[in-house]
């Protein structure tokens, strides 16, 4: 017999409960701190103010416990505070040149000023489980070393000066840079609101495309010019004072990838560049923003568009993993009324489709007719 | 740090103020779709983000909220957007049609003709109608510039020439004005010609696609066909198996492994109003007296209202239970319509008719200046 489906109030209060009592787990089991999280799963973290699109690493923690670990529904949950947020401003743009290194590697030249610098990094790690972190065993503390006595130049500086490599200028016309919480999206999009977009974007779908520029779709032949990590002053001019204080730091990830070009009517043969620039600590996700950024400047370079990493309403539109999460996931609303009306198509056009069988009519009707 | 605190209706006023500029944009250019700078919301976009957003900018305190997920009050994600609101803006809400001021819907337009001062919002997954014959933005922008709608026409014909009939049967497009075709969102080509003429103003949000449009009341509304292939809605062989009701749009419920099924109202008010005044269908039964079962006891009885095709009249006795008309909410009565165990939709309606209110029936987008 037809039981009506109601309660959905109750239903949804007891499965939250029961998410409260799964997320918490075994009792016997301390309990997280974010201070742990923050301290220990610091890159979870990093992934989650990057593309939460918020510089807080106390509420990442948090988003990330709340989440059950599910990175996604973290940024998720960092995304819809950071939208109740007021806005007191815009920072002045951060100089990286100046950032307090603490790893900083260059693929192009051997040596460079401010030197290679591996600091905290996976590479060259032998991917052989330890089985001592299941325990607590003591960790002695990292090499301390003063800051490097030379200014550590970027590579774009570098190459820039013998005018070997593209000026790093947003050709739009746009003096300001836009902003893409404040304006909707209309295509095409300014360099500068594509490289919001896909700082914000989701580093599992800007790996795939990056990938994909590397095996042939869109090929542009990338070197790693620098990547470097490290913490850098954020300042705001206050109108109140006319000049800039500084607010804070942040830890940045920033990726030069130095990219072949022969050269067109429009401009001599150099170098150009794709750029990425992230929260926190992420390589992965600032190489591959990086190769992004410079498949999508195709047109602007005057390339052929051939591929979907070189076609900015595919990637900036699909890029956002909170956006793509909440639409493929709508699938497990109801759709009943959809479904119904497809059910009475369905029937209907079999019954028509098995009626010339049936009566083997000799002539099939005029189209349209 | 201290416990997040939000806004009346979530949104900050500046926020809201961005959106009733689109809102505004959208009512003076019916079916044209207005980019807005959406928002991320605190539910899952593709999950009503938009509708949400355009409610949470019209909203004002002294509205009565309705929130329908395919047709139901209870289906989970009206549940939850309904509960939303409660916590956010302290709103009243009612499953009743006639009493809400605000309708928020996903898929579905009530069975009773909407009144004027009433607000549908709906929740858009695609707004551009063009998008699955043309997926750019930039070419379906122009197209609709242009009033280039031939491409939609083709495709409709197509149909036509394949399976010999149009084969869309929700989200089927519509001519806004004689000018823009529009998506009327996924509700079932059944819900079309409600829109037509509609006394309500009918606004429709899509928070991923950042667009916003509209349909002031009594726009006209036609749905895309042609001369020798005119528009058909769906029909159903048989009354809802609950209520009688005829004309009006049915879900299917299987109800066992052998080919049983029962067809019932999806409009889930629409429904128990209908029990409620005495209408029952052929597998209403008597004996169960929950108030939370369909199967409210009574008699059974032939076919009741809403015979006269998609122009459905009102319940015999109003929604209120007898109390005033139907175009108001009116003073002092609760709009509890189920026995839930909580009381969440029986908040009771505090004042009649809100000091205040414009004929519009729409205090937000009246009351801006005075923030």
């Amino acid at each position: 017999m037809y039981v009506a489906v109601k309660g959905g109030e109750a239903a949804i209060d007891n499965a939250h409960r029961l998410l409260a009592d799964r997320r918490r787990g075994d009792r016997s089991v301390p309990a997280l701190t974010l201070d742990q999280i923050a301290e220990q799963l610091a890159l979870g973290v990093d992934r989650v103010m990057s593309e939460g699109s918020l510089y807080d690493r106390r509420l990442a923690a948090l988003a990330i416990k709340q989440a059950r670990g599910d990175l996604i529904e973290a940024v998720f949950l960092v995304r819809a505070y950071r939208t109740t947020l007021p806005r007191f401003g815009y920072a002045e743009p951060v100089d990286t040149g100046a950032m307090l290194i603490e790893r900083r590697v260059s693929a192009c030249y051997k040596d460079l000023p401010g030197g290679q610098l591996l600091g905290p990094t996976f590479d060259y790690t032998h991917r052989l489980l330890d089985e001592e972190l299941d325990g607590d065993a003591e960790v002695g503390p990292g090499r301390l070393r003063m800051g490097a006595e030379e200014p550590v130049s970027r590579i774009a500086d570098i190459l820039g000066a013998e005018g070997l490599i593209e000026e790093d200028l947003d050709p739009s016309p746009l003096d300001e840079p836009g902003d893409i919480n404040q304006t909707p999206m209309e295509f095409p999009l300014s360099r500068a609101m594509r490289l919001q977009s896909l700082s914000r974007g989701d580093e599992g779908f800007l790996l795939a495309l990056g990938y994909s520029t590397q095996r042939g779709y869109a090929r542009s032949h990338p070197f790693a010019g620098e990547i470097r990590i490290g913490e850098v002053e954020v300042e705001v001019c206050s109108p109140e004072l006319g000049f800039a204080v500084p607010v804070g730091r942040v830890q940045l990830t920033e990726c030069q990838m130095v990219n072949q070009f022969k050269g067109s009517a429009k401009a001599p043969p150099q170098f150009t560049r794709g750029y990425g620039l992230i929260f926190g600590q992420s390589e992965r996700k600032a190489m591959a923003m990086a190769l992004c950024d410079r498949a999508l400047r195709a047109e602007e370079l005057g390339e052929d568009i051939v591929a979907p990493p070189q076609d900015q309403e595919f990637v900036i539109s699909h890029c956002d993993n909170v956006q793509a999460t909440g639409f493929v996931e709508h699938l497990k609303l109801p759709h009943y009324v959809d479904f119904q009306a497809e059910l009475g198509l369905v029937r209907s056009m079999r019954a028509e489709h098995a009626e010339p069988r049936d009566e083997s009519l000799p002539d099939m009707k005029e189209a349209a007719e | 740090m201290n416990a997040p605190t939000y806004n009346f209706a979530y949104l900050d006023e500046q926020t809201k103020r961005m959106i009733r500029r689109a809102i505004l944009k959208a009512i003076a250019i019916p079916g044209y779709q207005v980019p807005f700078a959406s928002r991320e919301m605190p539910m899952p976009y593709g999950w009503g983000t938009g509708g949400v957003q355009v409610t949470a900018a019209i909203l004002g305190p002294d509205d009565v909220l309705k929130v329908i997920d395919q047709g139901a009050d209870d289906t989970t994600n009206a549940v939850s957007i309904r509960k939303f609101f409660q916590r956010v803006a302290g709103i009243g809400t009612t499953t009743s049609t006639g009493d809400a001021t605000i309708i928020q819907t996903r898929h579905r337009i009530p069975e009773q003709p909407l009144h004027e001062g009433q607000v549908l919002v709906y929740q858009v997954p695609i707004p551009e109608p063009l998008r699955f014959l043309e997926p750019r933005e930039t070419e379906t922008r122009k197209m609709h510039a242009l009033e280039e709608y031939g491409l939609m026409h083709v495709k409709l014909y197509e149909d036509i020439a394949r399976n010999g009939h149009i084969a869309t049967t929700y989200a089927y497009p519509v001519k806004v004005e004689g000018r823009y075709v529009m998506d009327p969102s996924p509700t079932p080509k059944f819900d079309n010609p409600k829109m037509h003429m509609s006394a309500a103003l009918q606004l429709f949000g899509a928070g991923r696609e950042k667009r916003i449009y509209a349909l002031p009341p009594h726009t006209e509304v036609v749905s895309l066909d042609f001369e020798d292939h005119p528009f058909e809605v769906q029909r159903f062989d048989k009354p809802c198996a609950l209520c009688g009701a005829e004309q009006v749009y049915l879900d299917e419920v299987v109800l066992d492994d052998r080919g049983g099924r029962m067809f019932v109202c999806s409009d889930t008010d629409h429904c128990e109003t209908r029990r409620a005044n005495g209408f029952f269908g052929e597998m209403a039964e008597g004996g169960h007296d929950a108030q939370t079962s369909p199967l409210r006891g009574g008699r059974t009885e032939g076919p009741g209202g809403g015979e006269d095709g998609t122009n459905i009249p009102p319940p015999l006795t109003p929604p209120l239970k007898g109390e005033g008309n139907l175009s108001r909410p009116v003073a002092g009565v609760g709009s509890c319509k189920t026995s839930e165990t909580s009381s969440f939709d029986c908040v009771a309606q505090a004042e009649g008719t809100p000091p205040g209110r414009t004929s519009s029936g729409h205090p937000p987008l009246k009351g801006e200046g005075s923030r």
